[in-house]
């Protein structure tokens, strides 16, 4: 007998009575609060609030100009700066895909869509169609994403909801810069992944005079 | 048993600082779950609906582990089934074997620990490189990791930068973590752009999607599998849920209930492998199946190995965690290990005071203190329990069943002790260890009842 129907064959002589699923829908009033601050209903300010608290940094602004300004405050020609967003391939690479993952190797900075953010945890949900390759989150030393500020939504169960049934080979939700406490629990930022994160929510309504 | 519990909590207590800096380290992080997880107004809902989604997926285990085969394989990906650790162990070396491969790299995955898939590897001439920051401190070190989710917590940093010093050349006497970090940081970079293969754990599989979620804070899982051309995962059986949305309440509860934060860096969902890459997954039962007939002890199998209940026990914390000589230490690990080897792990139940504060902190509600109390009972039936300790609880139940017993022995003892104290303050009694006695008493409460009565 094969060790699949060996497992198999035990697991269903042993496991109990069947016990039914429960529902998972949040009951009234759920999410987070934070006690010292009240009910943290703007999902958007608590997104930012707990982004930064975990190392992450936060800029709302009107639109992909402006997106642009901030990056080249920061980075000059020398960075390589890599792009899924053609709305920025005036100053980044941005291309469809590339023959070999390792050919990103010494990215400098890599800006790109994602779906939504999650208020609780400050985490941006991301699927492969919007990451060129699956390893540039992670090799690149800096990443940015970009999302709507009205795709926040306020906590987990709602994330879920909002992916449904989606198709995708790989998704993940990021939430900060790498890191690590492994060595006497002092947090260091930048682990083996990106040493900063930035998200950039666009406020549609906000004139270009208005942004912070 | 080569070295029990007792006996290795003994040598960790001789540096009293240490234990006291280990104890504090470790409360640090039970406080910081205590504030996350108060941040949640429904922290109980979410506890017991973790829990009530387990306890379906062990009742219809076969079920979702069959439709997670299937639907898994519908995604492109290999799904093994490995009984016990050596089948495991054989189909990764098959695999690296298959590939013409003999380096790896492995993030975090304690299912690899039980199955020593490191020296199994070793021996066949395989190179290991473990990625996870904490763990590869321990690889180095040669020792095994002393706590699932904070591998090292047991090392001082000054015995980090040594250990850099001696393997990675870092300057001797540098012990800023944030220097030892980076340092680390170049040499794993090295080793995930040149790694053909890469094998990571599992944290969640979706039986309804096929998909599999591994939770890491470095980056490491994800930096290992997108660069190679072959990714293994090893999960046990266990890990199953059965809906994709099912995450929300799991996530939930993982990193807060781990480590106080709200969510992992990185939360990755893998379903397909990459085009032109191979992705495989091997389920694992090394006696999980078994376990499962175990109508009071199956349920330990809901967890999800945030080390929670390692964080807030008073014996974990002042014991260390290699003191557990198991993959898995500390309370879970304590009632997962006799099931694997009542005999070996025997004495594991009785490292714990029954305080029931594990209980507590359990995101999926696993009633761990009582099953440390049934399997005592279940190890003395056995005659598993050590020779003196047998000895000892006959002797009890034969002085507390004859009142006459009872009441000379009480009074020898007060005797004993008043009199002659270094009779019982010596090294040979347990309990004088760590302790001072109590003050004897002039009497007992039924010769001062006697007394009083009228």
């Amino acid at each position: 007998m094969s060790s699949r129907d060996k497992i198999l064959g035990v697991i269903r002589a042993n496991q109990p009575e069947g016990k039914s699923l429960p529902s998972v829908t949040l009951p009234e009033a759920g999410g987070v609060t934070d006690p010292a601050k009240g009910d943290m209903t703007d999902t958007a300010r608590q997104f930012i609030e707990v982004l930064e608290a975990i190392g992450g940094r936060a800029f709302i602004v009107s639109g992909w100009e402006r997106i642009a300004t901030i990056i080249k405050e920061e980075y000059t020609q020398q960075h390589r700066i890599v792009s899924g967003c053609k709305e920025l391939a005036r100053m980044a690479e941005v291309r469809d895909r590339y023959e070999d993952p390792h050919e990103l190797e010494n990215v400098d900075l890599a800006i790109l869509e994602a779906h939504f953010g999650v208020a609780e945890n400050g985490a941006c949900w991301i699927t492969e169609d919007r990451m060129i390759e699956r390893a540039l989150p992670f090799i690149t030393q800096n990443l940015a994403l970009v999302i709507h500020k009205k795709d926040v939504v306020p906590h987990m169960h709602a994330a879920y909801e909002r992916i449904g049934q989606a198709v995708y080979g790989f998704g993940t939700f990021i939430a900060g810069p790498s890191k690590t406490a492994d060595i006497e629990q002092s947090l260091v930022l930048g682990a083996h992944g990106p040493c900063s994160m930035t998200v950039f929510l666009i406020d549609e309504e906000l004139s270009d005079a208005g942004f912070y | 048993m080569a070295q029990d519990h007792a006996h290795l909590a003994t040598e960790f207590n001789k540096d009293e600082p240490r234990v006291d800096w280990h104890d504090k380290t470790l409360w640090f992080i039970r406080e910081k779950r205590d504030k996350a997880a108060g941040r949640v107004p429904e922290w109980e809902w979410l506890r017991d609906t973790a829990s009530a989604i387990k306890e379906n997926v062990l009742s219809h285990l076969s079920e979702y582990l069959v439709q997670f085969e299937e639907q898994a394989g519908r995604n492109g990906v290999v799904v093994h089934w490995a009984a016990d650790a050596e089948e495991h162990n054989e189909i990764v070396y098959g695999l690296l074997k298959k590939h013409g491969v003999d380096k790896m790299v492995k993030s975090k995955s304690m299912l690899t620990e039980e199955c020593h898939l490191n020296e199994f590897l070793s021996e066949h001439g395989v190179e290991v490189i473990d990625t996870d920051l904490g763990e590869r401190v321990v690889q180095l070190a040669g020792e095994p990791p002393s706590h699932i989710v904070l591998p090292c917590i047991h090392k001082k940093k000054e015995e980090i930068g040594e250990i850099f010093h001696e393997h990675l050349g870092t300057p001797a006497g540098n012990a800023d973590p944030q220097f030892l970090t980076h340092a680390a940081r170049l040499h794993l970079r090295e080793k995930f752009i040149t790694r053909r293969v890469a094998l990571t754990g599992v944290n969640f599989a979706v039986a309804e999607t096929g998909e599999f979620v591994v939770c890491t804070n470095e980056g490491n899982a994800d930096m290992g599998a997108h660069l190679a051309d072959v990714h293994i995962a090893c999960m046990g059986i266990e890990k199953l849920i059965p809906l994709r949305q099912h995450l929300g309440v799991f996530l939930r509860l993982l990193t807060r209930s781990a480590t106080g934060q709200p969510i992992t860096t990185y939360s990755s969902h893998f379903k397909q492998p990459r085009p032109g890459q191979e992705m495989h997954i091997v389920l694992v039962d090394n006696g999980r199946s078994v376990h499962l007939g175990r109508k009071d002890f199956r349920n330990s199998l809901k967890c999800i190995r945030c080390a929670a209940c390692f964080n807030t026990c008073p014996v974990y914390r002042r014991s260390g965690g290699h003191s557990y000589h198991t993959a898995v230490a500390g309370p879970i690990g304590s009632i997962l290990s006799p099931n694997l080897d009542m005999k070996k792990y025997s004495d594991l139940p009785f490292a714990s005071t029954l305080c029931g504060s594990c209980s507590n902190v359990c995101p999926v509600k696993i009633d761990i203190h009582e099953q440390l109390y049934k399997w005592r009972q279940v190890i003395v039936q056995d005659g598993n329990a050590p020779v003196s300790k047998t000895m000892a609880m006959k002797t009890m139940n034969w002085v507390l069943s004859n009142p006459s017993v009872y009441h000379t022995a009480g009074k020898a003892g007060r005797w004993f002790m008043g009199k002659v104290p270094f009779t019982v303050n010596n090294g040979l009694n347990p309990w004088y260890k760590q302790r001072d006695m109590p003050e004897v008493p002039k009497e007992s409460f039924g010769e001062w009842y006697k007394r009083n009565r009228k």
